[in-house]
């Protein structure tokens, strides 16, 4: 419809007419240029994001013989480099594959973030998963209207409640809850406390995606599947999920990424001590906490810390980039395949 | 299945009964699956009643005029909620202002005007993705371009346009689908009436689409308003003893304090963070209700 031809006006001249000739325009482009500033928004997160990048692995810091940094380029200013100590910067391979994040001792592998952020997603992928899939199937296949009636609106409420409600719950009510019944291993803040609450916070979506999914699948599919004197669960199970399989899997992936990117409730459940771990009752830090821990304390501008948080959102950025056009490409795909 | 095999010595009968046996699994696996499935739905319900639970149960004995009247403070009895709150108005209102035109604008061009060409699936693609994109990354891209290149420093307008960039997408989104849900018929009528595609889209298309815009722009001045990780990016402060006053005072904001006083040490200040959620939850919900008055109001004059 609104590719349908444009009238353009030929019509009675007139002081309306000689109006519409430039004002038609003019807001075309205005129109165009709204459109255009979500064009320069990535443009802007790319461009900062990586020149900031470049501004962390380009940070020259002078180390002595007993591998301590004695002095930054940044403090040297013009005065020459200290004659006892070698020049060193952050490689990206550095970065990339170090199993140490110790901002204090110069220390910038990513890895101890990584696993952090991993570990939570992965627990709250097993939170989510289960429960969001059976939700969705129970709206989908099984519920009355009054069930759908009570059950979308929670829904909603939960989706839209902030994720920093999440974070206080997970302080006052998951945390001491996981702390009994896993005793004294426990960290106060640790992986499975973020994991449990991300969990929740993903739920709504991917219930809300499953669910738009399984309904899409033709009504004739179960009928033939019923007709065949299949049960109603032979049906969901073997019929309508696999239809839906892949869009359940997209809204997993998009969930995934929600949970990688979330910050507030992770910050406050997990903790803020970058671990290599695999333990989920360990305190953590996660990439998305580390900007938090820098962003509060007083880093002044120009410190390799400052820089640090932009090569961590990089990371992050291209992370959650991934996942979600992923799932977009499956969407886009089930959406042709049903029309 | 032993037993009864003993007295039916018939072959055909045999396999009834152990049909019969079969379906009898199936049927307890079927209603055994329908059985789990409500109790993931129902876990559903219990999150959220747990939820709201702990946050009363917190909150509410804190819940006081201190609260409101009083500005952050390190003991817990004189701590209050009103520079974040008034904060967290400032954000919403100048995020409103700016993200609402833009992205209805935005929207309104990819589905009146756009040609289906590779910019177009461009623009839709990109815009897909920034819904995605962690709203720490655009607190950070904040920082970086507003705050120190463009040097508007902690100010409330920096706050400001980096949550309209967090929102922006969720605006568009959601103008899409209402701009897609008014009828082809509409446009072609006006059109047939003289009517120039900016008229026809101004006095038809806009007012029928516009609850559905609503919701959206609601949606998104929610997420405006619970959003704090952006904010602890571009460094806006919790300790304001004084209100913002221009577009260039330093600010605060509601779940800032709450992210701060969930994360202190003295759990006092957890029961003032439940009490300053409860707060929170009232404007939202306030918001919303309002939403749906508004809808309803302009839904009534839509007849086709």
């Amino acid at each position: 419809m609104s590719t349908s031809a444009n009238p353009t006006r030929s019509a009675a001249p007139g002081l309306e007419a000689t109006r519409q000739d430039w004002l038609e325009p003019l807001i075309r482009y205005a129109l165009l240029a709204c459109a255009t500033v979500s064009v320069l928004v990535t443009v802007g997160i790319v461009g900062v994001l990586l020149w900031q990048a470049v501004n962390f692995f380009g940070y020259v810091y002078y180390v002595n013989d007993a591998g301590d940094v004695v002095a930054t380029a940044q403090e040297l200013g013009e005065r020459p480099a200290p004659a006892d100590a070698v020049a060193e910067t952050i490689t990206p391979g550095e970065f990339l594959g170090g199993t140490r994040w110790a901002p204090s001792q110069y220390l910038f592998g990513i890895l101890p973030l990584l696993c952090g952020t991993l570990l939570v997603t992965f627990g709250a992928a097993l939170v989510a998963a289960p429960i969001g899939l059976g939700t969705a199937i129970y709206l989908s296949e099984y519920a009355s209207p009054l069930v759908r009636e009570i059950v979308k609106p929670v829904l909603e409420i939960l989706a839209g409640i902030p994720s920093v409600v999440y974070g206080f719950f997970a302080v006052v009510a998951i945390s001491p809850v996981v702390g009994a019944v896993f005793g004294e291993q426990t960290d106060t803040f640790n992986a499975l406390n973020a994991s449990i609450v991300v969990g929740f916070m993903v739920l709504p979506m991917v219930v809300s995606l499953s669910e738009d999914v399984l309904r899409s699948v033709p009504r004739s599919l179960r009928e033939a599947a019923f007709a065949l004197g299949a049960t109603k669960y032979d049906v969901t199970a073997k019929v309508v999920v696999p239809a839906a399989l892949s869009g359940v899997i997209a809204s997993f992936l998009l969930a995934v990424s929600r949970a990688i990117g979330e910050t507030m409730a992770v910050t406050l459940a997990a903790g803020q001590k970058a671990t290599l771990t695999l333990n989920p009752l360990q305190e953590i830090q996660t990439m998305t906490a580390y900007i938090v821990a820098v962003r509060q304390g007083d880093n002044e501008v120009g410190s390799i810390q400052a820089y640090a948080i932009f090569a961590v959102g990089l990371a992050l950025f291209g992370l959650t980039m991934v996942l979600n056009l992923l799932a977009q490409a499956i969407l886009n795909r089930m959406r042709n395949s049903y029309e | 299945m032993s037993t009864a095999a003993g007295k039916a010595d018939n072959p055909l009968e045999r396999g009834a009964l152990a049909e019969d046996a079969y379906m009898r699994r199936r049927k307890r696996i079927s209603s055994l699956f329908a059985w789990l499935c409500f109790a993931a739905t129902a876990s559903c319900l219990v999150v959220l009643v747990t939820l709201l639970g702990a946050i009363f149960y917190q909150g509410l004995p804190w819940l006081s005029t201190t609260l409101l009247t009083n500005n952050a403070s390190e003991s817990p009895e004189d701590a209050g909620i009103k520079a974040a709150l008034v904060g967290s108005l400032w954000l919403i209102a100048l995020t409103g202002l700016m993200a609402v035109p833009i992205g209805v604008g935005a929207a309104v061009y990819l589905e009146e005007y756009a040609p289906s060409t590779w910019w177009r699936k461009v623009i839709q693609l990109n815009i897909s993705n920034l819904a995605g994109v962690p709203s720490i990354v655009y607190g950070i891209l904040g920082l970086g371009l507003f705050v120190r290149t463009m040097g508007l420093g902690k100010s409330v307008l920096a706050g400001a346009l980096t949550l309209t960039l967090v929102v922006l997408p969720i605006v568009i989104l959601a103008t899409q689908e209402a701009l897609r849900a008014v009828p082809g018929t509409i446009r072609q009528a006006s059109f047939a009436l003289g009517a120039t595609r900016w008229q026809t889209i101004w006095r038809q298309v806009l007012p029928a689409a516009t609850p559905g815009i609503m919701t959206g722009v609601i949606l998104a001045i929610s997420r405006a308003l619970g959003e704090a990780a952006p904010l602890v990016a571009v460094g806006a402060a919790i300790d304001m003893t004084f209100l913002p006053m221009s577009l260039g005072d330093d600010y605060s904001g509601l779940p800032l304090l709450i992210f701060y006083w969930a994360g202190h040490a003295n759990p006092q200040f957890h029961q003032l963070a439940g009490a300053a959620i409860v707060v929170l939850l009232l404007v939202l919900i306030l918001m919303n209700s309002g939403a749906v008055l508004l809808r309803y109001r302009y839904g009534k004059n839509i007849k086709w």
